[in-house]
């Protein structure tokens, strides 16, 4: 069925950040946007300056910049200058540890205080910040931080014991593990993170990054080979501040809800730095997903604007409306949602019970932040994903046979999102992996790898991944980093590894397995194998469902068909067969 | 057809199966029954609706959203299902 268009009146776009959309792209400047933003006092640009130190610098000190919920909802309060004291500490803590310019300082932690110090911290230091997902099991965090050749890693003590200590001695790079929430004497070659901060000097001097130095390493998936560390420089932090404005509607003194956690790209463009930027104050809930939770924390602190994800919109939806409507949820302006397409019943659902539509957008860890979206002044058609920023050129193209590509005009054509190179959070790298980052890119164009259609007004509509990678309540895993795992597993042959459609997560992993001679099929091995997974994987990562195959389909150079396997699963048309060379049995 | 349960045993065994279906890994034999059940055995929220929607398939419970709270440990699951499980 068709959707009817939210339509918007002149009092929402009298107050929204981009009143008018035509007039703001015209207006646009990169240059203009960073003129928003301070620099350094004697040169330079760094993420955690403009994040803190500006704000105390222009007498804005004493606003809170974090309230922190823990699990059991006690609050805890961080000042702009409290952080800034903090992160000056840990800046001097990685001094004193000898951690230099450039190198790599991991978190594997919750949504603790902890987290957002060790990040700005690292940032001030001039070294670089990669956030790890704390529900990866150990085989996802030994591998990014093996590709990301860590120097420190920020944990706390029980995830160092499960997922680090095993295979520690195998990384001589990682010189310091700090531990946060306590530590046991036991815990040989580490360092008691929460007794070391607080004997760090409290003043630091930023070190002077340029614009192109490297301050973010972000892990994604592809299809094929091990997960990309996606290189982000200072300079990114213009893009998250003009985004976080534009697409977000984020005005200083916001209360500002980004449900994201820090282990991937949004938790951190905009669960971290953006709103700090800005001057909002940031709620973060350090508990996991519970509709009363979430409506009594929307309610309690008045949160303004709110940024989650399909996956909990749709475990919201599942709640009823009886939990939304006992909540004050007045303070809402603006709602905002990305990590896959939102369905358009999710925004006719949030327009009807919260009162105001969730306006979904797009971006990628490789664009930094986000380049297409429904803004506050636009009306908002369900299902799409919106119009491209201010700033950003969007368009569908298709590859041409000499390796370029050709923009498609005619509107609602499928074809691959592309995105004129330049703006300033894009990825400047895959860490070590030139060959990978120059395949991104045709000229001018770098290519995404989503399908979508643009309509004749300009807004862009998603059809789909053109690889095989899976989407899982908002995470991006690659099928050959499960596979691998399965296959270590002595009984294991071949592994396939694709994403069946769920009702809630929009896609969960499921895996097709073929034995080796001398073994059986069966619950028990099914069992054991998806145990297997868990424990290397995460329950992130690891495959939900499981199922035995005599072979698997495979082309003519040996690689595993997903496609196939996901057409079949799902009653689709197989397509073109013509490379196959051994069929399932 | 769901038997009439009898026992409080009937019902620790129906959830430590549906548990170890979706988390083989976990240890069960020595899970705290107070403990935070997704931390102990390292569940997310998807496994957590799995384990919901077995335990409705296996005892004809319905569970509705706004009670999962009282479903976070092995306690209190036990106590919900013995409670809404019996004839």
């Amino acid at each position: 069925m068709a959707w009817n268009t939210i339509v918007k009146g002149p009092a929402e776009k009298a107050s929204a950040v981009v009143g008018d959309y035509d007039a703001a792209r015209s207006a646009f400047s990169w240059e203009a946007a960073r003129a928003e933003l301070d620099g350094l006092p004697n040169g330079g640009l760094n993420i955690a300056y403009e994040a803190l130190d500006r704000h105390v610098a222009r007498g804005r000190g004493e606003r809170v910049a974090l309230r922190s919920v823990t699990k059991d909802g006690a609050v805890e309060e961080f000042r702009y200058a409290d952080l800034t004291v903090r992160t000056n500490r840990f800046a001097n803590l990685l001094r004193d540890l000898g951690v230099g310019r450039g190198e790599r300082v991991f978190s594997l932690l919750g949504r603790v205080p902890a987290l957002y110090v060790a990040a700005l911290g690292t940032l001030k230091a001039g070294s670089v910040f990669a956030p790890l997902f704390s529900a990866f099991g150990p085989e996802p965090v030994r591998t990014r931080a093996t590709l990301g050749d860590a120097r420190v890693l920020v944990t706390t003590e029980a995830m160092y014991r499960r997922k680090v200590e095993p295979w520690r001695h195998m990384l001589p790079g990682l010189r310091h593990v700090l531990l946060t929430g306590g530590m046991s004497a036991s815990a040989e070659g580490c360092i008691d993170l929460d007794a070391a901060l607080p004997a760090a000097g409290a003043d630091f001097a930023v070190v002077p990054t340029a614009p192109e130095d490297m301050a973010l390493l972000h892990f994604t998936s592809g299809t094929t080979g091990r997960p990309k560390g996606a290189v982000h420089v200072h300079g990114a932090v213009v893009a998250h501040h003009a985004t976080a404005r534009m697409a977000l509607d984020l005005l200083p003194g916001d209360v500002f809800w980004c449900t994201a956690d820090p282990g991937w790209v949004t938790g951190t463009s905009y669960g971290i730095i953006a709103p700090l930027t800005v001057g909002a104050t940031m709620v973060v809930d350090q508990g996991e997903f519970d509709a009363e939770r979430w409506y009594g924390i929307l309610e309690r602190h008045r949160v303004t604007v709110w940024y989650t994800a399909p996956t909990a919109i749709r475990m919201l939806m599942k709640a009823g409306e009886e939990p939304a409507r006992r909540h004050d949820l007045g303070a809402l302006r603006f709602l905002a949602s990305v990590g896959e397409p939102l369905n358009p019943e999710a925004v006719a659902w949030s327009h009807r019970v919260l009162g105001r539509p969730f306006h979904d957008n797009w971006w990628q860890t490789e664009t930094g932040g986000i380049m297409i979206a429904n803004l506050a002044a636009m009306d908002v058609r369900p299902g799409s994903m919106g119009r491209p920023l201010p700033g950003i050129d969007a368009a569908i193209v298709e590859r041409t046979p000499d390796g370029g590509v050709r923009v498609v005009d005619s509107p609602m054509t499928a074809g691959e999102l592309a995105l004129r190179r330049g703006w300033p959070s894009m990825f400047r790298g895959y860490l070590g992996e030139e060959e990978r980052y120059c395949r991104c890119f045709a000229g001018d164009w770098y290519l995404t790898g989503d399908l979508a259609m643009r309509d004749a007004d300009g807004y862009f509509w998603f059809v789909g991944r053109g690889d095989d990678v899976i989407k899982s309540a908002g995470h991006l895993i690659g099928p050959f980093e499960v596979e691998s795992a399965l296959l270590e597993h002595p009984a294991v042959a071949e592994a396939g590894v694709i994403g069946i459609p769920d009702p809630v997560g929009g896609e969960a992993v499921k895996a097709f397995v073929a034995l080796k001679p001398d073994w059986t099929a069966g619950d028990e091995l099914r069992h054991d194998l998806l145990a297997h997974a868990r424990r290397r994987l995460g329950p992130a990562v690891a495959p939900k469902e499981l199922e035995f195959r005599a072979g698997l389909p495979r082309t003519r150079s040996g690689k595993i068909m997903r496609r196939l396997l996901k057409a079949r699963e799902l009653g689709l048309p197989e397509g073109d067969l013509s490379t196959l060379e051994s069929d399932e049995r | 057809m769901t038997q009439p349960l009898a026992t409080a045993e009937d019902v620790r065994r129906i959830v430590l199966e549906a548990l170890g279906d979706i988390a083989p890994d976990a240890d069960l034999a020595h899970l705290d029954p107070k403990a935070d059940l997704r931390e102990a055995t390292d569940i997310d929220s998807m496994d957590f609706l799995n384990l919901v929607s077995a335990l409705h398939r296996r005892l004809g419970v319905v569970v509705p959203e706004a009670d999962y709270p009282q479903l976070a440990t092995l306690a209190g699951m036990e106590a919900y299902l013995m409670a809404r499980a019996r004839p």
